[in-house]
C-alpha cells in the first residue's frame, strides 16, 4: 500500500471510531493502534493474574467461613479477568505464549500496587474497598472503549467487580467496629495502601504520556488526575463512615470547587516501584514464574492425553 | 518450553433455554473435554449459562471485512423485502 492509501485509511479509521463505531479483530487497524492495544490489554491482564498472589497469602488464614468463600470467590474472579483479557488481546494475533513471555521476562509491566505486602488480614479489606475501588473508576470507562473485544471483556469485568468492593468494605466495617486491636489493624491497613491506591491511577497529566492519542481511541476517558480525584471524591465519606481516618494531613473539603484538596503525592516511590524496587517485585515475578514452570509437566501431560486419545478415535473410524 | 501449546477453543453459551448460544470468548485447553469444564469456569460463575458449546478456533471460518461491500451491499437495494415497501390503504389495521 502506497503512504497515500494508508492515510486514507487511517482518516477513515478514525472517522469510524469518532462515530462511535467498534473495531473488531479482523477489520483493517493502524498499526499502533494495534500495538497500543495489545500493550495496554495485555498489561492490564497481567495486573488482574499478578493481583491474585496477595490475596491468595490469606486464603487459608480468612477468619472465618464466609470470609473464605468469599475471598476465594474474589480471586477466583480475577483469575477469570485475566483470561477474558487475555482472549481478547489475542484476537490481536499475538500468542498467549507470547504474551506470557513477556511477563515473565519482565518486559511487560503489571500494576505496581500488587508489589506491595499483604501483612495483616485488614489487607484484605483494604485492597477490595480501595485497589477495587480505583480499578473500578478506571474501568467502567472502558467498557464504552472503540475496539469490541477489550470492551466486551471490559463490561463482563465491571460486573463482577462490585462485589469485590463491597466485600473488601464489609471487612473493613467489621473490623474497624471491632475491639481496639481490631480497629487499629483496619486503620493501619488503610495507612499503607491509600498512597499506593492513589499512586494506582497512573501519573500525573503533566507526565502521562499517550494520553492525546488514548482519549481518541476511548482508552480513556478522563485524564488520571480527574479519576483521581473522583476516586478521593468518593472514597473519603467511605472512610468518616466508619470512623478510619485517611492518612493526609493536607485533606480538607474545598467548597469553591466541590472537591477534596489532597496533600503530595510521593511519585518517587512511584517509580521506584514501576522500575522493580518496591518491596514485593521479585517475590511476585518468582511466585508467578515459578507456578508456570512447575505446572509445565502438567500441561505437556495433558497435551499427550488429547493427543493419544485423538488417535485412538481415529484409528476405531479406520 | 512445552512440547505443544494447548490449542485455542472459542466458547458459546446458551444463557437460558429459548435463547441461542452466543459468543462468549475463548480459552487454551488441550481438548474438548477440557475446553468445556474451563468454560464452564471461566464463563459462568454466575449462572450465566444452561449450555456450552466449544469449537477449536481453528475451524471456523470468518468471512473477511475487506469483502463486506460485495457480501452485503447488494442487500442494501432491496427495499421490496421489508414490509414498508407495500402500499396499502389506510383502513387495513391490521397487516
Ligand atoms: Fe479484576
Ligand atoms: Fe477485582
Amino acid at each position: 500500500m502506497s503512504e497515500e492509501q494508508i492515510k486514507n485509511l487511517e482518516a477513515q479509521f478514525e472517522a469510524r471510531i469518532a462515530r462511535d463505531e467498534k473495531i473488531e479483530a479482523k477489520d483493517w487497524m493502524p498499526e499502533k493502534y494495534r500495538q497500543t492495544h495489545i500493550r495496554q490489554m495485555s498489561q492490564h491482564a497481567h495486573s488482574e493474574i499478578v493481583g491474585m498472589l496477595p490475596e491468595g497469602n490469606w486464603i487459608t488464614r480468612a477468619p472465618s467461613l464466609r470470609r473464605k468463600v468469599a475471598l476465594l470467590a474474589k480471586v477466583q474472579d480475577e483469575a477469570g479477568h485475566g483470561l477474558y483479557l487475555y482472549s481478547a488481546c489475542e484476537t490481536l494475533g499475538i500468542s498467549r505464549d507470547e504474551l506470557y513471555d513477556q511477563l515473565h521476562s519482565g518486559k511487560a509491566k503489571y500494576s505496581s500496587i500488587f508489589n506491595y505486602p499483604t501483612v495483616t488480614w485488614a489487607d484484605m479489606g483494604a485492597i477490595g474497598w480501595l485497589v477495587d475501588g480505583a480499578a473500578i473508576i478506571n474501568q467502567v470507562p472502558l467498557c464504552n472503549t472503540s475496539y469490541g473485544p477489550y470492551a466486551r471483556a471490559m463490561v463482563r469485568v465491571c460486573k463482577e467487580e462490585s462485589f469485590h468492593q463491597r466485600q473488601g468494605y464489609e471487612i473493613m466495617i467489621k473490623l474497624a467496629n471491632g475491639t481496639p486491636e481490631q480497629k487499629e489493624m483496619a486503620q493501619d491497613a488503610l495507612n499503607r495502601w491509600w498512597w499506593p491506591s492513589l499512586m494506582m491511577l497512573g501519573p500525573t497529566d503533566a507526565e502521562s504520556i499517550h494520553t492525546e492519542q488514548s482519549m481518541k481511541w476511548k482508552l480513556k476517558r478522563k485524564s488520571n488526575d480527574e479519576l483521581r480525584q473522583q476516586f478521593i471524591d468518593q472514597t473519603v465519606p467511605q472512610a468518616d463512615l466508619i470512623g478510619l481516618t485517611i492518612p493526609d494531613p493536607d485533606l480538607k473539603w474545598n467548597e469553591e470547587k466541590g472537591s477534596y484538596d489532597f496533600g503530595e503525592i510521593n511519585w518517587d516511590e512511584f517509580w521506584q516501584v514501576v522500575k522493580g524496587h518496591g518491596p514485593c517485585n521479585k517475590e511476585r515475578m518468582n511466585a508467578r514464574v515459578g507456578a508456570w514452570e512447575r505446572g509445565e509437566w502438567v500441561r505437556d501431560a495433558a497435551m499427550a492425553y488429547a493427543e493419544k486419545q485423538q488417535q485412538k478415535k481415529e484409528k476405531q473410524v479406520v | 518450553m512445552a512440547t505443544k501449546n494447548w490449542p485455542l477453543w472459542e466458547v458459546f453459551v446458551r444463557s437460558k433455554n429459548g435463547l441461542e448460544h452466543r459468543h462468549f470468548g475463548s480459552l487454551h485447553a488441550a481438548d474438548a473435554e477440557m475446553a468445556l469444564e474451563n468454560a464452564r469456569d471461566v464463563y459462568t460463575r454466575r449462572n450465566e449459562g444452561v449450555s456450552i458449546w466449544v469449537v477449536e478456533s481453528k475451524h471456523i471460518t470468518a468471512s473477511n471485512p475487506e469483502h463486506n461491500g460485495e457480501l452485503f451491499e447488494p442487500a442494501q437495494d432491496k427495499v421490496y423485502r421489508h414490509p414498508t415497501f407495500y402500499d396499502l390503504p389506510d383502513e387495513v389495521k391490521h397487516m
